[in-house]
């Protein structure tokens, strides 16, 4: 994600505000819902939080020559559901517009849509796939958390596509410069999240209790 | 299978995939520009001529490098402090 500040034209600003909003809400309440709820979950959903905030300020090179990071949705996508996911994403994103000029304000719309909406539920979705044909959550999640990266930026090449050239050419452009330099890294926060699922499967595994009932929910809004 | 190979295992692979990267890339003089403002360079093929129409909050300053990295830096560990306090408290005594 991150389209810098003022490459968007500010209709497609507008546009992808209005279809990013209702997900960011809709995820504050539930956030806050939930905390006030279940407060065993507070320094879960901190977690999830942490990890998108870790992941996505490690620039990482990659062996097309240009470096980007990892977005580390897919974890907090398998745990909340996609809503709560645009929210954490929402600060985090917050954070790098205003602080680092890394992504934008006028953009931000775009880049939650991206990264908090479009690539958590591919992630989610490859979740409940894997866990419909196999018992094994670590590699669920790590095909969550590489399919939730790579989408990430396949969504972005095309946002920028809608917005300048609108052809085939410049949708494999944008793929080429994004999606490309991506999936190593993807692999990379896949093995990662495999690692860290099965240190929650051996020290805390009732995480994951929960985290399907909440899954179910969130793949509502998946299919729609 | 030993939890415990599982994490070393995936940490060394995780360091060798980085560093045969940097070293290839090394290797082909690669400058690893960020893949986020080559965008930037896409744009002005497809597109040429585009000019970006607002420059954010602090119009053309740009932070310094240094400056930049520390930020950078800053949010990293406030997720790394999160995530290690969490483990910490997740650990079940053996």
């Amino acid at each position: 994600m991150h389209i810098m500040e003022g490459f968007l034209d500010p209709i497609w600003c507008a546009v992808w505000f209005v279809l990013a909003i209702p997900f960011v809400a809709f995820g504050a309440k539930k956030v806050i819902e939930l905390m006030r709820e279940h407060p065993e979950h507070k320094m879960t959903i901190a977690l999830a939080g942490a990890f998108i905030f870790l992941l996505s300020s490690l620039k990482i090179p990659s062996v097309t020559g240009s470096s980007s990071h990892p977005t580390g949705t897919g974890f907090s996508a398998v745990l909340y559901g996609i809503c709560a996911t645009s929210f954490l994403a929402t600060i985090v994103l917050i954070f790098q517009a205003i602080l680092l000029a890394h992504g934008g304000l006028t953009t931000l719309g775009a880049n939650i849509f991206s990264m908090g909406i479009a690539g958590p539920a591919a992630g989610l979705g490859v979740w409940l796939l894997l866990r419909k044909a196999t018992n094994n959550i670590p590699v669920s999640m790590f095909f969550a958390a590489l399919v939730a990266d790579l989408f990430t930026y396949v969504v972005t090449a095309f946002q920028m596509t809608l917005n300048h050239g609108q052809s085939v050419t410049a949708f494999v452009d944008f793929m080429t410069n994004y999606a490309i330099t991506q999936i190593p890294l993807s692999i990379v926060e896949g093995i990662l999240f495999f690692m860290f699922a099965m240190f929650l499967l051996n020290n805390k595994p009732e995480i994951f209790d929960i985290a399907a009932g909440l899954g179910k929910k969130g793949s509502k809004g998946a299919s729609a | 299978m030993n939890s415990k190979m599982v994490y070393i295992a995936g940490f060394a692979i995780i360091a060798i995939l980085v560093l045969a990267t940097l070293a290839y890339g090394a290797s082909q003089g690669f400058e690893f520009g960020g893949a986020d403002d080559g965008a930037e360079g896409v744009v002005e093929e497809v597109d040429p001529g585009y000019e970006p129409w607002w420059n954010g909050i602090f119009g053309d300053y740009e932070l310094p490098g240094e400056t930049e990295s520390l930020l950078f830096a800053l949010q990293a560990a406030i997720g790394a402090i999160i995530i290690g306090f969490f483990i910490g408290r997740a650990t079940r005594k053996a």
